[in-house]
């Protein structure tokens, strides 16, 4: 599998270098959020704001009054949980194109509970006006800065650093409220987020070998949740469903699939994997993925749980599944 | 007036009548409601007539607005959404800016505009209405508003946010913030003051209404502020005290912006100035609602002698 490099920040770079009323505000975070790009390419459209996040979220909202568009930079965590009023009263209720990038969410920084984002998606997803993205990978993490700018308001978008794979290939950028189609299945509906996706899909690939078919939905957009293939995964799946998210399992990926089933009145079981309802600590993500039973064959587990049924399936068998970037099923349908 | 000049005569008058409207009004709708925020129009009447009168450059207002019903919230679509910064007249880069914080100030807002015919007198009769845009505590959809504000502290990055953007796009117009002095408490103004000065955003004059009370008490036994000069002074900021009950005093600093400063003028002011039954609520001033028949005929005897 191919593994990227400092993605956001490149493209950041890139992307920007046509939109003079695109800026950059960071909160003492600049290489740690890979801004410094930007801030090198950008020198007059880029902001320090200090270690000051009420103030920068309030101060976006005024910019973005007066046409610019505010990138904010800063880790996940700091974001919602520093600046909520800011949030919710200077850019969410009046709607304004700040975009919000989140990075490090859930297990990724071992900074402990103090930097771990466990409940962003789901305080950002009950705000009203906010979008909620998340990124999975490279061309996730490459492509979601034109789907967060197309939304007219404001935009939470949960994403990535440093080495990044690339799962999806990189001439199918992220779309705006639609799934990725990894595979096509009737026995169970698979419903990943984030970093969740990769391990998920070697699960997939080894359950495939052994007859069981598994529709494996990779969701970036959060919020809006309408997304019709969602609805005719869950129709289908005759185990039930499992969603498996870097999250708490109350208000993100889960809840929101949830929120369908009932809507829609579908009798399907759901069995929600991620951060159980519990603050972190500081430890290093394998060891927070186990703990959390966020791992592959944790959710071998959860399957054999769903069908009554053993497939014997090894740690070494899922480390052995190579990976290489998939088209999404649903673009090859469409062609 | 001795010493003036005809034109400052002229101009301390208006803001006296000005000043002397909102009162009246303010208390005509504590009356009629039983009950408001009527010690805020008492200290703040000459701070907001000064504003309006002497020192912003707004965009004239031809008619005295008629204002709206309320027409929903911002992203459900609504087309007749409306913020309420147009009754300050049309934006353009050599007008200022106004931005109410404390937006349990929106009577006096409201009153002032009256007063200053920007909004048609008639509009008050929807004033805390359902379905009326003279909110008690307003919105930015609320006559004279810009933005969204009363969550106190976040008015002022706001305007910095806006002011920087000014700067950036070579407006010449000023960002005038109202706040209160209660409001100085909450972090967020100070991350916004340490901002604006580093970005040195001397296009922003800040007036802050310095009653000494708060919604608990006096606020030297909530929470002291003081020395708000020196704090002022020491995060960077071109900053005056004056009388704010002084039109003269309380427009001299805004004709001295400094380069590379934001101005701040510290407005001392008395919370039951010119309405003499207040006096005896001390420390109590924030909300007035009457207690008895008695007070009421108090207030009422009070304004019929108006």
């Amino acid at each position: 599998m191919e593994i990227l490099t400092k993605v956001h920040a490149k493209k950041l770079v890139e992307w920007a270098i046509d939109k003079p009323e695109v800026v950059v505000l960071s909160a003492d975070l600049t290489g740690s959020t890979e801004a410094d790009l930007f801030q090198k390419a950008y020198p007059n459209r880029f902001f320090s704001m200090g270690i000051a996040e009420q103030n920068m979220l309030s101060f976006a909202g005024g910019m973005a009054r007066e046409g610019f568009v505010p990138l904010i930079h800063t880790f996940a965590v700091f974001i919602y949980r520093r600046a909520y009023d800011q949030i919710a009263m200077s850019v969410a209720y009046p709607n304004l194109p700040v975009k919000m990038f989140g990075f490090l969410p859930g297990i990724l920084t071992p900074g402990g509970a103090t930097h771990q984002a466990i409940e962003d998606i789901s305080v950002m997803r009950s705000l009203p006006n906010m979008t909620v993205l998340e990124v999975g990978d490279a061309t996730d993490a490459e492509s979601v800065l034109d789907v967060a700018y197309q939304v007219p308001g404001p935009v939470y978008v949960r994403t990535l650093r440093g080495e990044l794979p690339r799962l999806f290939d990189k001439t199918e950028p992220m779309v705006f409220n639609q799934a990725r189609l990894l595979s096509k299945g009737e026995d169970l509906a698979l419903f990943t987020s984030g970093i969740c996706t990769e391990e998920a899909r070697k699960v997939v690939e080894a359950l495939k070998a052994k007859g069981l078919t598994i529709e494996h939905l990779h969701v970036s957009t959060l919020k809006p949740f309408t997304d019709h293939q969602v609805v005719e995964a869950l129709e289908k799946a005759r185990y039930g469903a499992i969603t498996l998210e870097n999250h708490s399992i109350i208000g993100g990926l889960g809840t929101a699939v949830a929120e369908v089933i009932a809507e829609k009145g579908l009798p399907r079981r759901l069995v929600k994997m991620g951060i159980m309802d519990r603050f972190l600590h500081g430890a290093s993500r394998p060891t927070l993925s186990r703990e959390n039973r966020m791992n592959g064959m944790a959710l071998v587990q959860e399957i054999e749980k769903l069908t009554r049924k053993q497939f014997g399936v090894t740690e070494e068998e899922l480390g052995s599944v190579h990976l290489t970037p998939v088209h999404s099923e649903s673009k090859a349908e469409a062609l | 007036m001795l010493g003036l000049s005809d034109a400052e005569t002229y101009l301390t008058q208006e803001v006296a009548r000005v000043a002397g409207g909102i009162r009246r009004r303010v208390l005509e709708h504590t009356l009629k409601h039983n009950g408001g925020y009527l010690s805020q129009a008492c200290s703040s009447a000459e701070i907001l007539a000064t504003l309006y009168t002497r020192i912003m450059n707004l965009g004239p207002v031809f008619v005295p607005i008629k204002p709206d019903p309320f027409a929903g919230v911002p992203g459900e679509g609504s087309l007749l959404y409306r913020r309420g910064d147009f009754y300050n007249g049309p934006k353009g880069p050599d007008y200022d800016r106004f931005i109410l914080s404390p937006t349990h100030y929106s009577l006096v807002l409201y009153a002032c505009l009256v007063e200053t015919r920007r909004m048609d007198a008639d509009g008050f009769a929807d004033f805390n209405k359902d379905g009326g845009i003279l909110e008690m505590i307003g919105a930015e959809h609320s006559p004279g508003m810009e933005v969204m504000t009363g969550s106190l502290g976040q008015g002022i990055s706001q305007a910095a946010g806006i002011a920087l953007s000014r700067k950036l796009k070579g407006d010449k117009g000023k960002v005038w913030v109202f706040m209160s002095d209660g409001e100085l408490q909450p972090g967020q103004v100070w991350e916004a003051v340490q901002c604006m000065a580093f970005y040195k955003l001397d296009n922003m004059g800040l007036y802050v209404d310095v009653n000494g009370y708060q919604c608990d008490g006096k606020t030297s036994q909530v929470m002291g502020l003081e020395p708000l000069e020196d704090r002022f002074m020491a995060f960077g900021c071109e900053t005056h005290r004056v009388n704010g009950h002084d039109p003269l005093a309380l427009a001299g600093p805004a004709q001295e912006l400094r380069r590379g400063k934001p101005l701040v003028v510290l407005c001392d002011t008395i919370p039951y100035k010119d309405m003499e039954p207040l006096k005896s609520r001390a420390p109590k001033f924030h909300y007035l609602r009457f207690t008895s028949d008695q007070e009421r005929k108090v207030y009422e005897e009070f304004y019929k002698n108006l």
